[in-house]
Order: C-alpha cells, then structure tokens, then sequence
C-alpha cells in the first residue's frame, strides 16, 4: 500500500482556509451571543407562571431538541425564501445557528436558575429586592457561573456543528474544504488540515471562555473553586 | 369607612390580632394575637410545629394569613394593597439557614440592598458595611466569601446585612439551631448587643438561657395558639402545665 500525501498543493490555499475559518468563528460567536440572550429569556419563560408563555418555551425546546440541525438549517433557508425574503446564507446560517443553540442553553440556564436554593430568593426578598433585581443578582449571576462548563461546551459543539452549514453554502471552514478538495483531488489531506484548524477552533474558544469566566466571575478568579 | 393608621410613639412596632393561617386542611396559626412595642424583645418559643416559624413569617408577609390583621410599622400586611417592599424595608428577618449570597463578597452581600433598593451611593454604603460588621465583629471579613467564613461569623454577617437596610424591627428565626455551642455563643452575644441598643425584636430560640436573659415578653405558642405569654419570669414559674413541661421544670 502506498499512502501519497501532498499537502503542499493544499496548504497552497491557506487564505480561503483562513477566510473560511474565520467566517466559522464569526458564526460561533453570533450564535453564542444570541443564544445566551434567549436561553435566558427562554429560561425565565420557561420558570414563568404563564402558562402560555412556559408552554411556547417548552415547544420551542423540544422542537429544536427533537430535530436535526441540518432540517432546521433548510427550513430557515427556504422558509425564508417562500416568504420572498432573500438573505446572505451567512444571515440564514448564523439565524438558524441561533435557534438551534437557544433552545439548548434555555435547558442549561434553566436548570442553574432551579439549583438556587428557595432560601436565597426567600433573603433577597426580605432586603426589599425587586423582583427584576432579584433575577438579576441572586438567579441570574450564580446561575450562570453554576453551569458555565456546560454553557460554554454546548457554544463549542455548536462551533463544530456550524460544518453543516456549508449546505446552504455559507462560505465557512467545511465550505472551503469542500471546494478545495474538487479542485485539487486531494480530499484526504484537505479534511486532515481542516480537522486541525477545527481542533485549533476549539482550543481557542475553550481559552477564551476560559478567560471570560475569570473576568466576569470574580470569585471564581480569588476561589478557584466551583460556585 | 376610611382608615388611617396613627404613628403615635404608643403604636406598637408589631401587632397581631387574631391572625388564623392554614396550610391546607391543617390549621397552623389559630388566633393568634400579639403586640410588640418599640424597643421591646418578644420570644416566641413552643414545640416543633406549634406554628412560631409560620407566625413570624407572617409578620414579613411570607405567608398569607387567612383572616385577623397584621400591622407591621404602619404598614396594614393584611391588606391586599400592602406596599411589599416599603414593608421590608422596614422589617429584617435572619433564618436559620443564613442564606447569604455565595457569589458576593461580604461587603457586596452587604451593599447590594441599601444600593439597589435605597439608591444609596457605592461609597456611602460601603462605609456602612464597615460599621454593621464591627457591630457583629467582622470587620476584617469585608473581602472575604461566605464559605470562606464559619458558620457564626456567616451568621453574624447576615445579621450585619439586614441591619445595613435600618429595619425598624428585626425577625430572628432559630438563628443558632445550625451552630454549635461556641459558634452560638458568638452570635446570641451580637443579638444581646442589638436588644441593648434598643432595637425592637421578635425571635424564634429553643435557647431557654437566652431567653430569660433577653426577653421583655414571652409568647409559647401551642397547637397554633399562644397558650401562655408574660415576661420573661414565665419561664422560671410557668403558670400552664403545657409550659411548665416545655421548659422542663415540671409540676
Ligand atoms: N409551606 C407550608 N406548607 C404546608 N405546611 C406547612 C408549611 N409551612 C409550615 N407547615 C406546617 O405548619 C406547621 C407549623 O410549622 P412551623 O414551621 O410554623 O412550626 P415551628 O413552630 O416553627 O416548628 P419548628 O420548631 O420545628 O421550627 C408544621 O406542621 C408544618 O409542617
Ligand atoms: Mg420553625
């Protein structure tokens, strides 16, 4: 057997490799920033005692949950395009990105906000706390630092998830390696250095959530513990 | 008819009239009655489940009372209308499980209440933060964590936090049942230190010693009733069988 790697002519491409990695983050950090924003919301609707409001929230969960990434990619995309509305596949990929991520950090966030003890909310209300401060400073904060591991390893998955992207064209990392690949005949090389510059993705977000959790977790920074 | 509530210095600080509350089927609070006037220590002492958790509860609307009234500093709790916050503002509570906010420092367990809810500056309040914990001794824990601290001093912390509001009266419940005899020693001294001081109280102890020491009035509370109340010399010559056998001096 005569294995013939050549990774010259790919690494030959390393712009449209670069670009595509890049457009692979940039989706990574759209998604998680959006998605932190509506798996809190989503988790407060979810604790909500309207029953409508929890009701929307426990569908739009189970939705996502239940179906693959890929479908809601396509029904995003060509949702979009029955209503006559024409979006870069970028704004499609990061929407559904979105959607998709949401639905998973609402369950994160909702079970940190069910692991504050009764008794904490019971103490901030006797302070005279509103109901909003309350969420704010005793829920949410704590909350948050509990399931940060999960919450930030559930935005990295959704990094490498963002690959399937690459059929509806967004111009992403897979995407890339898709069109190198079938000009060149070197497929193998090609998603070999593709698998890399992902694992690179990973240690990078992995760092910097690393870093983001000292910043905004001060006690974590002085306690080095778990909260 | 229209109401209004006189804040004559005679007013008590606390009053219960007739309060019932019910959780279910099962009648907790049966008429409860009680006043606490200001600068006065009230005890509440009874068995396990006699309803002396339930009845200071109410007193900070934690619970909804079935009928009766509750007029806490003014504030009507019985009334639908009641002005929630305005009421804790005036009202502290310490539990037993000290509850203290395990993300924040001390000092910001202790600022974040005058500064969200007051609107004091960060500096002011940070300055007040540093006079209630020398009042509870823990001056030189303002940076710490809660879990950084024992069981005491968190205990003491979280009396510092609610006296950083400038209740005008403090509820205590069982606040040393988690500690051991040292560490209870510790925090029953700053609670001596605050009666002295004239601060009006209501609190839940099993500690009998402490009691008589502290208490102006003595409620013993039975089967959701207050079964005997006097001064604190009830303790020593209770007049019901029912409380002589509590304070275990018999008949
Ligand atoms: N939220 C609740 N729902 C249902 N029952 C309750 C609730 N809170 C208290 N009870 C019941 O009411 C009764 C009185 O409880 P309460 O906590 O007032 O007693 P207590 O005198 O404080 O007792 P302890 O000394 O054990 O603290 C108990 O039988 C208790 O089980
Ligand atoms: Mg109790």
């Amino acid at each position: 057997m005569n294995l013939n790697l050549d990774f010259a002519t790919i690494l030959e491409r390393w712009p449209a490799f670069l670009d595509g990695a890049l457009l692979t983050l940039q989706l990574a950090f759209i998604a998680t920033l959006l998605g932190t924003v509506i798996g809190v919301l989503g988790a407060i609707g979810r604790r909500s005692h309207h029953p409508v409001v929890s009701r929307i929230c426990g569908i739009y969960v189970e939705a996502i949950r239940n179906t693959p990434l890929l479908v809601q990619i396509f029904l995003v995309y060509f949702g979009l395009a029955s209503l006559g509305l024409k979006f870069s596949a970028f704004a499609v990929a990061a929407a559904a990105l979105t959607i998709n991520v949401g639905a998973y950090t609402t369950e994160i966030i909702r079970a940190g906000f069910d692991s504050i003890p009764r008794g904490q909310i019971e103490a901030a209300e006797g302070l005279a706390l509103s109901r909003a401060q309350i969420y704010w400073h005793v829920v949410m904060w704590p909350a948050i630092e509990k399931v940060y591991p999960s919450l930030t390893s559930q935005f990295v998955l959704l990094m490498l998830a963002s690959s399937v992207t690459s059929q509806i064209s967004a111009e992403e990392l897979t995407a890339v390696a898709n069109y190198v690949q079938s000009d060149t005949y070197r497929a193998f090389e090609t998603y070999i250095l593709v698998a890399l510059v992902y694992i690179v993705l990973s240690l990078v977000m992995r760092a910097g959530f690393w870093l983001l959790g000292l910043v905004i977790f001060p006690r974590r920074r002085r306690l080095g513990t778990p909260l | 008819m229209h109401q209004t509530l006189n804040a004559t210095p005679q007013s008590p600080v606390v009053s219960l009239k007739n309060v019932h509350k019910s959780f279910g089927p099962l009648k907790v609070l049966d008429g409860v009655s009680f006043a606490v006037d200001r600068g006065e220590v009230l005890v509440l002492i009874g068995r396990s489940g006699s309803g002396k958790s339930t009845a200071l509860r109410c007193i900070d609307r934690f619970e909804k009372i079935d009928s009766g009234e509750i007029v806490v500093c003014d504030h009507r709790v019985s009334d639908p209308k009641l002005d929630l916050r305005a009421l804790r503002q005036d009202v502290g509570i310490v539990f037993q499980s000290y509850n203290l906010f395990p993300h924040l420092t001390i000092e910001e367990n202790i600022t974040l209440a005058p500064c969200s809810v007051k609107g004091v500056s960060k500096a002011q309040a940070k300055e007040q933060a540093r006079q209630v914990l020398a009042q509870v001794g823990l001056e030189d824990k303002l940076h710490q964590y809660p879990e950084q601290l024992s069981g005491g001093q968190q205990q003491r912390a979280a009396i510092a936090r609610s006296l950083a509001m400038q209740p005008k009266v403090m509820l205590f419940d069982e606040v040393t049942s988690a500690l051991d005899p040292e560490l209870t020693g510790e925090v029953l001294k700053v609670i001596e230190a605050l009666a002295a001081d004239g601060m009006t109280m209501v609190m839940v102890t099993h500690e009998m010693g402490f009691a008589r020491g502290i208490a102006n009035r003595v409620v013993f509370m039975h089967r959701g009733k207050v079964h005997e109340t006097g001064p604190a010399a009830i303790l020593t010559s209770p007049a019901t069988p029912e409380l002589a056998q509590f304070v275990g001096t018999g008949l």
